[in-house]
């Protein structure tokens, strides 16, 4: 049977959404073990056995944080090696895709991006140039290297749950020598909104919401949506970059995106054209994202967005 | 101060854009310097006019790895400040994937590091063709330099790189010692366009072409043959068509919500 490893990193007191997509994943390839960094607790460790990880490995580093990207890399690359894996899954954040880029380096694996998709035998499914093409890609190494998209797959707990043997992997100190430091954290104040990638709903506003981004984020919260922005509202300040759908923003692809005063040129679209359900609320009834709404309303946004947020509360009683 | 820009030439993302039908590869007519790198080339133009510009010796070498196109990404890197370009041009090049890429440019970079030590690898955040953001991590594993990437602001000092990264949780301060590959943002700076003395300039200035020979890579590492991932099939995603497209006349928040409820989306 195929073996795949799967990287979490800084599971904290319990399993993010995406992790346990990638565990469900990793289950229809094969026998799954987990590499974690960071604190590991007893409930991540029975919840890693309940979605079917038989091995769970740790680094006999504890200070992996304080470097960027490249001594992880290192820890996962005796990972791999330790566990056998053929496939390495990996989240598909920045700092996903860059130890996916150096583990690849390190063991000779090819590495597949945004991957939506994976079959059987390590085919994975992706978009390219911005959504206008779908795609299927494979490695052509002994082992493969894929950082997958949230939302593509919906977790499920696995059949039987398996209780994982605890393993450390060796991490020399030649991992961490030169490699660029973390010297200083400053956090982003949490907003309690679902994150924007993973989310199920995205609201976004443009240049049309002219500085206030106040009934977006009301119907966001109605809907439980995350907020979204195109570049020109980002660009002006009216919101943080990183609300930022887009070519040099975010690729999201929810169920429901509803773009309020965003024209929907390229830049935009290149963002978000995946989305299941496409809802434009525009003044401009010649606005690109007219041609690719699934409903689309020519009013402004100011009175559309509260009256609809209104009735969803009504409806949600 | 000698830093490289990597540049690259691609097809411009406010066209249309194609994956050729005959071997899944990327089409390149259309094409132009790739907007993310231009914010690597102003941040390397700023650093050395803070230390005295071309003029006290500091260069800013545009490199690009293409075909015979990629050539406009340099010229027009040369007419924004660039000091020089160069142009690493190979046929066996041709569909190379991100960890091709990076050997060939680990071994160009070396080579331009030959005469004189190279002090920064300055990248976009991604390529606006291929979107994979893994080339700038595999170049410092493979010339084992340290990395520092998305950087969104960025300072020299001392023979230390100190940068800062944004995640969606938090902002980090990077600093790691020189040399280095950074990879920077568009939140970094405000890149310049050229202007007609810029223009003017460029014509003066030099464009090395390297072959694979040069640089003493063997073709068989590179290219499609050289690569490690192949693309199996491409399919164009069919266009999305309008629906129902309707004029507020009062009670189209309404009209928004009954929709979402027909979807099953509230």
């Amino acid at each position: 049977m195929a073996k795949v490893l799967v990287f979490i990193d800084n599971p904290g007191q319990a399993l993010k959404k995406s992790s346990l997509e990638l565990l469900t994943i990793a289950r229809s390839l094969g026998e799954t073990a987990v590499a974690v960094n960071g604190t590991l607790t007893d409930d991540v460790v029975a919840a890693l056995g309940a979605h079917g990880a038989t091995a769970v490995f740790r680094p006999s580093s504890d200070d992996l944080d304080v470097f960027l990207v490249g001594p992880k890399a290192a820890y996962l690359a005796g990972a791999v090696a330790a566990s056998g894996a053929t496939t390495v899954l990996l989240e598909n954040s920045f700092d996903g895709k860059e130890i996916a880029a150096r583990l690849g380096i390190k063991l000779g694996a090819g590495v597949i991006t945004d991957v939506v998709g994976v079959e059987a035998d390590g085919t994975a499914h992706k978009s390219v140039l911005a959504g206008s093409y779908t795609t299927t890609a494979k490695a052509t190494t002994a082992v493969s290297v894929l950082t997958v998209k949230p939302n593509s797959v919906t977790s499920e707990p696995a059949a039987a749950a398996a209780s994982p043997e605890l393993l450390t992997v060796d991490v020399p100190d030649s991992a961490t020598a030169g490699a660029a430091r973390i010297t200083g954290r400053k956090d982003k104040p949490a907003s309690g909104r679902p994150d924007l990638t993973e989310a199920r709903i995205v609201v976004a506003g443009g240049r049309g919401v002219d500085g206030d981004f106040g009934p977006v984020e009301e119907l966001a919260d109605a809907l439980g949506a995350a907020v979204g922005a195109s570049r020109a509202a980002t660009d002006a300040g009216w919101i943080g970059h990183d609300a930022q759908v887009g070519q040099t923003g975010k690729t999201v692809s929810p169920q429901l995106y509803i773009s309020a005063g965003i024209s929907g040129a390229i830049q935009q679209k290149a963002g978000m054209q995946t989305a299941k359900v496409i809802v434009a609320v525009n003044k401009d009834a010649e606005s690109p994202v007219f041609e690719i709404a699934d409903f689309g309303i020519i009013g402004d946004l100011f009175q559309v967005l509260p009256q609809a947020t209104e009735e969803i509360k009504k409806r949600k009683g | 101060m000698k830093i490289i820009v990597l540049v690259k030439h691609v097809p411009d993302a406010q066209l249309d854009r194609h994956l050729s039908d005959e071997d899944n590869t990327t089409d390149r007519a259309d094409s132009i310097l790739s907007e993310l790198d231009e914010y690597a080339l102003e941040a390397a133009l700023q650093l050395i006019e803070a230390r005295g510009g071309a003029k006290a010796g500091n260069q800013v070498i545009a490199l690009s790895m293409g075909p015979a196109g990629a050539v406009n990404a340099i010229k027009k890197s040369l007419q924004i400040g660039a000091t020089e370009g160069v142009h690493l041009r190979d046929d066996a090049l041709a569909g190379s994937d991100a960890a091709a890429t990076s050997l060939a440019l680990a071994a160009a970079v070396r080579h331009l590091g030959a005469d004189s030590p190279v002090d920064l690898v300055l990248t976009g955040m991604a390529s606006t063709d291929g979107e994979t953001s893994l080339v700038p991590a595999q170049l410092a594993e493979r010339l084992d330099l340290p990395q520092v990437t998305f950087a969104s602001e960025l300072d020299v000092d001392g023979g230390r790189v100190i940068a800062r990264r944004d995640s969606d949780t938090h902002y980090d301060t990077i600093e790691a010692t020189l040399p280095a590959v950074v990879s920077v943002t568009d939140q970094i700076n405000e890149p310049r366009f050229p202007n007609f003395k810029g223009i003017i300039a460029a014509k003066r200035k030099t464009i090395t072409t390297l072959t694979l020979a040069d640089i003493g890579v063997d073709p068989a590492q590179v290219g499609k043959a050289g690569s490690w991932t192949e693309v199996k099939t491409a399919a164009a995603r069919p266009p999305r068509t309008a629906g129902t497209i309707i004029t507020d006349e009062g009670d189209a928040g309404i009209q928004l919500v009954d929709f979402l409820a027909a979807q099953k989306l509230l």
